[in-house]
């Protein structure tokens, strides 16, 4: 009876003992792809400011005025060309 | 057989033992064990300190947690200055071990020649930089070279998208991405992230494999908007940069500020530097002439010499003024008017801009009233931007002023401001009296200023300014289409050593509309020397298009017909002498 018992408690401790070892392993695998993900977030995040860096220098005045003049041959129009409507807001 | 095992039969003699000597040995080993227990019991638990420290030295690591530089954007959020990582690759060239072959992959790596990478690993230091601040992506390509001795370190680079346009305000940083100059500088505090570290537990091959515990969170630097419009402040640098050039000036600087607020709109400098590449830029470009010079404003401060004679009730608008014969003697000192006028009412003494007018209107004053206007109207005392190294001007005590430098403050000359002093000054004749702070950083809507004169004296004074622009004024090239426009035009001869030279400073303060005023627009051209030198003629055309364009980009309604603008006939005009 006794021998049984033991041998049961043996057999659950065994598989304890596994199953920390099978989480622990999950945990550090968990873990590294966590690390993973926040590298890649802060990479997105170092992107995201290049990316805003250069639509703000495309988008720089100095750039948009020489490609108006130059390019598209746009021109601010004289007082006489323009027509103030009165009344304000257009629809 | 029989023989044998009967031989071995025979009891054997057991030598005797002393007695003790089976304990003895017993007794020692225990004493051993006991010893190894307890040492190890020691070791457990009382002094772990140093096996604790070497263990954890082995897998445990404390790692820096980066946090960046908070960005610096415009009153729109357009980013004006944006931090991104980069890294920097240095080697201990003792320590370098390099196969021919991958010298040359390092150096295809880097953009350079195996050659000078050979020269710098060999030049005899015992660290060498082989290339600062390049991409990721490029320090990611020499680490899989997996070169021994070579080694990179994170920082961060500073860009600013708007160049030259803009450099004057922001300033820039240093190496390690803290603020050198300008608004980069002061706002260090709010701007700076603070990194964190946290401990972890690391393999063998390097890698992060668990947390341990966060020893300090890292802590991002927080956004800083500026009350500065990217599309003004580039329209105010094209047009400066166009006037400088086409006067052949030495120096210049244009101030836009709202009127309602006091917040600068723009700034802009000429010379400048582009912040992106300032390896061997002069110290001299980069100052903020704008802030931290002072020149004599000339005739742009008569309005303030009117304003306090109307205030103390001393003079009307309407009240008579003799100029003729164009001098005014006092004492051994003559003040001249380039152009004599006959009896000037007070409004055309700022309209034809008469230093002998504007003398004799400061003498009916009292000293320390006068004082106390330029005062209240903020020159003498730094206009609290909120810039590194802005300069106060120099308004001296009343209580020192003989009459001659009474009658010459009156037009300008013998006190000092700086241009954004001279544009925040003009807030009190654009609102009702009240002068209003000028700040750099956006703030929400208008504020309330600081009382100088009474509504009836800043519209009075409105109105003179208005006239000056019209014909038989100093400054029709002032005038805007469209709109109803006010302001003064100064021509100061410069100071240099112990007397006036005859190099000028001139300039020209203004708003519009002046219906409702919107924009205060504020000129200063130093030395111009192409032939014209009056603030009329150099620094008015430049008001007039900035203006212009100004209040066009922010939907201004009109307060004027498009074709308001009356030049008057060539030859005609009215020049005003400081």
């Amino acid at each position: 009876m006794m021998v049984r018992l033991n041998l049961l408690l043996l057999a659950v401790l065994v598989l304890c003992a596994l199953s920390l070892v099978t989480s622990r392993h999950q945990a550090r695998k968990l873990f590294v792809e966590l690390e993973r993900e926040q590298a890649q977030a802060r990479s997105y995040e170092t992107e995201y400011g290049q990316l805003q860096l250069e639509q703000s220098t495309w988008a720089m005045p100095v750039r948009v005025e020489k490609i108006a003049r130059d390019q598209m041959r746009m021109q601010i129009p004289g007082p006489r060309r323009i027509e103030v409507v009165p009344g304000g807001v257009p629809r | 057989m029989t023989g044998a095992s009967a031989a071995l039969k025979q009891p054997v003699p057991v030598p005797a033992l002393p007695r003790l000597r089976a304990p003895l040995v017993f007794g020692i080993l225990l004493l051993l064990f006991i010893a190894l227990v307890a040492r190890s019991l020691y070791l457990q638990w009382i002094d772990n300190a140093f096996l604790q420290e070497q263990g954890s030295s082995r897998h445990s690591r404390e790692i820096e947690v980066p946090a960046h530089r908070g960005r610096i954007v415009d009153r729109a959020g357009e980013p004006l200055a944006i931090s991104t990582p980069v890294k920097s690759i240095w080697a201990l060239p003792g320590q370098v071990e390099i196969a021919p072959g991958k010298l040359a992959l390092l150096a295809q790596a880097l953009e350079t020649t195996p050659q000078a990478l050979a020269k710098k690993l060999d030049d005899g230091s015992d660290f060498v930089f082989l290339a600062k601040q390049v991409p990721p992506e490029v320090a990611g390509r020499v680490a899989a070279l997996r070169i021994k001795g070579i080694h990179d370190q994170n920082e961060y680079r500073r860009f600013y998208p708007a160049g030259e346009t803009m450099s004057h305000i922001l300033g820039f940083t240093g190496d390690r991405d803290v603020g050198q100059e300008g608004m980069e500088l002061t706002q260090q505090e709010w701007l700076g992230g603070k990194p964190g570290s946290r401990r972890v537990i690391i393999d063998r091959r390097g890698d992060v494999v668990e947390d341990v515990e966060a020893i300090r969170a890292p802590q991002a630097g927080r956004d800083l908007a500026l009350a500065i419009d990217t599309r003004l402040q580039y329209l105010a640098f094209r047009e400066l940069k166009a006037a400088v050039d086409a006067n052949r000036a030495k120096a210049g600087g244009l101030v836009i500020l709202d009127a309602q607020s006091g917040e600068i709109l723009a700034l802009a400098n000429w010379p400048t530097y582009n912040p992106n590449a300032r390896n061997k830029v002069a110290r001299e470009k980069m100052r903020n002439r704008a802030l931290t010079d002072v020149f004599e404003p000339g005739s742009t401060l008569k309005p303030f010499t009117v304003a306090s004679a109307l205030e103390s009730g001393k003079v009307r608008p309407d009240t008579v003024i003799q100029t003729a014969p164009g001098t005014f003697t006092i004492g051994s000192n003559t003040i001249h008017d380039a152009h004599p006028n006959g009896a000037l009412t007070v409004e055309q003494v700022i309209q034809k801009s008469s230093n002998v007018g504007a003398a004799k209107i400061a003498l009916s004053l009292p000293p320390a009233t006068l004082w106390q206007t330029l005062s209240d109207a903020g020159f003498g005392t730094p206009p609290n931007t909120g810039f590194p190294g802005e300069v106060s001007g120099r308004l001296r005590p009343a209580k020192t002023w003989k009459p001659i430098e009474q009658a010459t403050m009156a037009y300008g000359h013998g006190i000092s401001v700086n241009l954004v002093q001279l544009a925040r000054a003009y807030t009190v004749f654009a609102s009702d009296g009240e002068l209003k702070p000028a700040t750099l950083l956006k703030g929400s809507g208008p504020v309330a200023g600081r009382p100088v004169v009474t509504a009836g004296t800043a519209l009075a004074v409105r109105h003179m300014l208005e006239l000056a622009v019209q014909p038989g004024g100093t400054a029709p090239k002032a005038q805007v289409p469209g709109y109803r426009v006010a302001g003064k035009t100064g021509t100061a001869h410069k100071l240099e050593g112990r007397g006036y030279t005859n190099k000028y400073v001139s300039s020209f303060v203004g708003f519009a509309p002046a219906s409702n005023p919107r924009l205060i627009v504020a000129v200063m051209l130093d030395e111009p020397s192409a032939g014209a030198h009056f603030g009329g003629e150099v620094a008015a055309p430049v008001f007039s298009a900035v203006m212009g364009s100004a209040l066009r980009m922010l939907g201004t309604p009109p307060d004027a017909p498009q074709d308001n603008v009356i030049l008057p006939v060539e030859g005609s005009e009215v020049r005003e002498e400081t």
